[in-house]
């Protein structure tokens, strides 16, 4: 059976590098990798969905559907919100805590929902949160939010922790290798 | 070795081990990155073209230059291309040429979904279609075989899922080919009626040779079952789906390109599959053959019946669209409900989820411009870009959105229906759009006495695609630099006396001049003219609003700011999205939004 990580944000906070590196680590485990990506309108600002599956037997869908996720990693709250019908039952919710206002809601045609996590909690969903922006900043910029996330989930996955932080040596622009490994570790003991 | 590409990076990694020489496209989503990664090949000669067509007719004059070439474009930009592929398809390649086409099921980033695959029926040219990114290389490697032994062009269909997703694919070296001699042949390259009529013999011969290469090759090609499995076996529920029917029967499914995959996840072993690598034309044995090696046969395939019409042309059993949708993607889900009757059991998404569609930037040129044409009330023929989004609330300044270049011929067509429309209508469209197809509209407003205004919303890009060159910006797909156009130029070039540059966060400034233009009984354009934020702009200052001096009026919150929201009554800017272009500044009636010094912390 493949493993199904599911990345949830909003364009522009990261989901692709994300991916990127997930896919790294489950190669270097000598898994069949599939990544699927979204380019184009969405990358707007718009709810953006990135798919990781990976397998010791060939992966066939690149995507993951309802119910099929064992984890998903969702960059923002309400995007968590959204994609709970993606997660498998007894499947696990990352979340890192930053409220993005989607337009309906700065126009004042929708409302943000209030209290996710408990919402989530009581739907029984096995969900964590974690403040990936401060402890971004932390390392250096609240820009590897994303890599805090990653560290996160890494210290739950069966992927060794060398794997991970080589892989995203390999991934990032030199210059910024170090403190992403920073902001890694960061989420990885958070 | 082993990569994990993406689809349309091992497209461009196909193209480069089957030694091509020349690419040409204009970007377009999902296609965009064939063009971009084929680009890092120093031994490929790559261009953005300012249109599909044009680029077609590169790459085209390339092949019978000799050279191995490619173009690459989305599902509508074929429409743009299909004049020049009609006859490219009579006259046939020297050098190998490669059209992609990239469709997009499901509109992720398009104004439709057409089924591609219907112009290869029309245009009667080789289509071959990938589900993964080693189908990728190695389908485009075998086009150029093909095109060259059948004397043919190939058109390589994608999806948004094949061209976006990252699968496994063996990288090789690339293979030396010469460039091929040109030999004048009015015969075959000079389509006027006495020569095309013999073309098209050729052409009818070519695709019945290529039926019979149909039937062979590995690339259409029978997966077989685990085991015959009956319902008992598979463990279904008795109100299964119509494959269950038939106990201890044999499912078939004949499937291509990513429908291929989902049908593949959702039915696994438990199902005979023909995958298809060509699309057109269709292996009418093969089909034949397999469709009765089996009880019950699916046609899985996104979009239009476009094969299982073929197999009921041939008065072969197939379930296609009847239990399948038209529309949109498809997924393992639907799939295996239709097949096994299986439903899967997941957690209900909450109605309190608001949606969260696409903005501009917080910072984007756009915004000024449609502020205003919205206070205007001006109907707004649009065009295609990141500017669509200025028909979304709270702007709303939008009225239309057709395909490329289509705002400017639409503003004088509402002229045409009524003259007082004139004053109140006009035309927007980017620097790329407008150089893509626009300018020819406007050369016939000039021509046909039309005075409607044309606004160009000049922010020196490509946008919504990723931000790629053209030929107003001054620098080529390889990043080199070059002549730029100049677009004041071009449209006094065409007859426009009326040409006045504005930049569109002067707001005073662009009322006036649209006020004027648009009541002005000559043709005009306005350029608006400022960078998409995504360009490394970098404006200094930051801004804030002051909770005390703040009236609650809700002017800036009309600008659809991603950056501005109004959590608690008053409206506040978050710190770390403001870019600080200052445009809520400069419509704030009241005073409340202030410089804030220096740049915004952490990065
Ligand atoms: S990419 Fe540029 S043009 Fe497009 S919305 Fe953003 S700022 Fe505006
Ligand atoms: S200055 Fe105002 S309009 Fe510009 S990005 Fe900041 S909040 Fe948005």
């Amino acid at each position: 059976m493949a493993v199904n990580i599911l990345i949830v944000g909003v364009g522009g906070q990261g989901t692709l590098l994300a991916s990127k590196i997930i896919g790294g680590a489950a190669i270097e485990t000598g898994c069949d990798v599939k990544v699927s990506e979204v380019h184009g309108m969405s990358q707007r600002g718009g709810s953006v969905v990135t798919y990781v599956r990976y397998s010791k037997e060939d992966v066939a869908s690149p995507i993951i559907e309802r119910g099929e996720a064992d984890i998903i990693l969702a960059f923002e709250l309400l995007e968590a919100y959204r994609s709970i019908s993606y997660l498998k039952k007894g499947g696990r919710l990352i979340i890192g805590t930053q409220e993005i206002a989607p337009m309906p809601v700065i126009t004042g045609a929708a409302k943000y929902p209030e209290d996710i996590l408990s919402k989530l909690k009581e739907a029984g969903i096995n969900a964590c949160a974690i403040d990936a922006m401060a402890l971004a900043k932390k390392a250096g910029s609240e820009k590897a939010a994303n890599v805090v996330m990653i560290g996160k989930m890494a210290a739950e996955s069966e992927i060794d922790k060398e794997i991970w932080v080589n892989v995203i040596k390999q991934t990032v622009k030199p210059k910024f290798a170090e403190m992403n490994v920073n902001a890694f570790l960061l989420g990885y003991e958070a | 070795m082993r990569k994990l590409l993406l689809g349309n990076e091992a497209v461009a990694r196909g193209a480069y081990e089957a030694g091509v020489t020349v690419s040409s496209a204009y970007p377009g989503t999902p296609s965009t990155e064939i063009s971009e990664y084929i680009a890092t090949y120093d031994e490929i000669y790559a261009e953005w073209a300012p249109n599909e067509k044009v680029a077609a007719e590169v790459a085209f004059g390339a092949s019978l230059g000799g050279a191995r070439s490619i173009c690459a474009m989305k599902h509508v930009g074929l429409n743009v291309a299909a004049d020049p592929l009609f006859t490219a398809s009579y006259t046939g390649v020297n050098g190998g040429l490669v059209i992609c086409v990239a469709d997009d099921m499901g509109m992720h980033s398009s104004q439709n979904e057409q089924d591609s695959r219907h112009y290869a029926k029309s245009s009667k040219t080789l289509m071959l279609e990938p589900a993964d990114s080693a189908d990728c290389k190695n389908f485009v490697k075998l086009a150029y075989e093909l095109s060259e032994e059948f004397d043919t062009p190939v058109l390589l269909r994608l999806s948004t899922r094949v061209s976006h997703s990252r699968s496994m694919t063996e990288v090789s070296e690339r293979e030396n080919i010469p460039v091929k001699e040109y030999k004048k042949d009015i015969a075959k390259y000079v389509m006027m009626p006495a020569m095309a009529r013999g073309r098209h013999v050729f052409v009818e011969k070519r695709i019945e040779n290529l039926k019979k290469w149909a039937e062979e090759t590995e690339i259409n090609r029978v997966i077989p079952c685990d085991a015959l499995l009956g319902y008992e076996e598979s463990g279904m529920s008795a109100s299964g789906g119509e494959g269950l029917k038939l106990a201890g029967g044999k499912i078939g499914v004949i499937s291509a390109g990513i429908a291929y995959q989902y049908a593949k996840e959702a039915l696994g072993g438990k199902a005979s599959y023909l995958k298809l690598g060509c699309v057109y034309p269709l292996p009418e044995k093969k089909i034949r053959d397999f469709v009765n090696s089996v009880d019950i046969c699916y046609v899985i395939e996104e979009l239009d019946p476009v094969i299982e019409d073929f197999c009921k042309t041939l008065g072969l059993k197939v379930i296609g669209k009847e239990k399948f949708s038209l529309l949109g993607e498809y997924t393992a889900e639907m799939i295996a409900k239709v097949v096994l009757g299986k439903e899967r059991e997941v957690y209900e998404t909450a109605k309190d989820v608001p949606q969260r569609p696409p903005v501009m930037c917080a910072g984007c040129p756009h915004r000024g411009l449609f502020y205003v044409l919205k206070q205007l009330k001006l109907n707004v023929m649009g065009d295609i870009g990141c500017y669509t989004l200025g028909a979304l609330p709270p702007l709303s300044a939008m009225d239309t959105t057709l395909c490329m270049g289509a705002g400017i011929g639409m503003a004088h067509g509402m002229e045409k229906a009524s003259g007082l429309l004139a004053r109140k209508t006009v035309a927007v469209i980017g620097d790329s759009t407008f150089l893509h197809s626009g300018v020819t509209s406007l050369m016939n407003i000039v021509y046909n006495k039309g005075t409607s205004a044309v606004i160009i919303l000049d922010n020196s890009i490509t946008g919504m695609t990723g931000h790629q060159d053209n030929p107003a910006t001054g620098k080529t797909l390889k990043g080199e630099a070059t002549y730029q156009v100049n677009l004041e130029k071009l449209c006094e070039a065409v007859g426009v006396s009326r040409v006045i540059v504005a930049d569109p966060f002067d707001l005073e400034k662009m009322r006036e001049v649209i006020k004027t233009e648009t009541e002005a009984a000559e043709p005009s354009v306005i350029i608006a003219r400022r960078p998409c934020k995504l360009l490394n702009i970098n404006y200094e200052e930051r801004y804030d609003i002051s909770a005390e001096k703040c009236k609650n009026c809700g002017i800036c919150m009309n600008l659809g700011c991603p950056a501005i929201s109004r959590p608690q009554g008053k409206a506040v800017i978050d710190n770390g999205a403001c870019v600080g272009c200052g445009l809520c500044y400069r419509v704030c009636k009241f005073g409340a939004i202030n410089e804030i010094s220096g740049k915004k912390g952490g990065n």
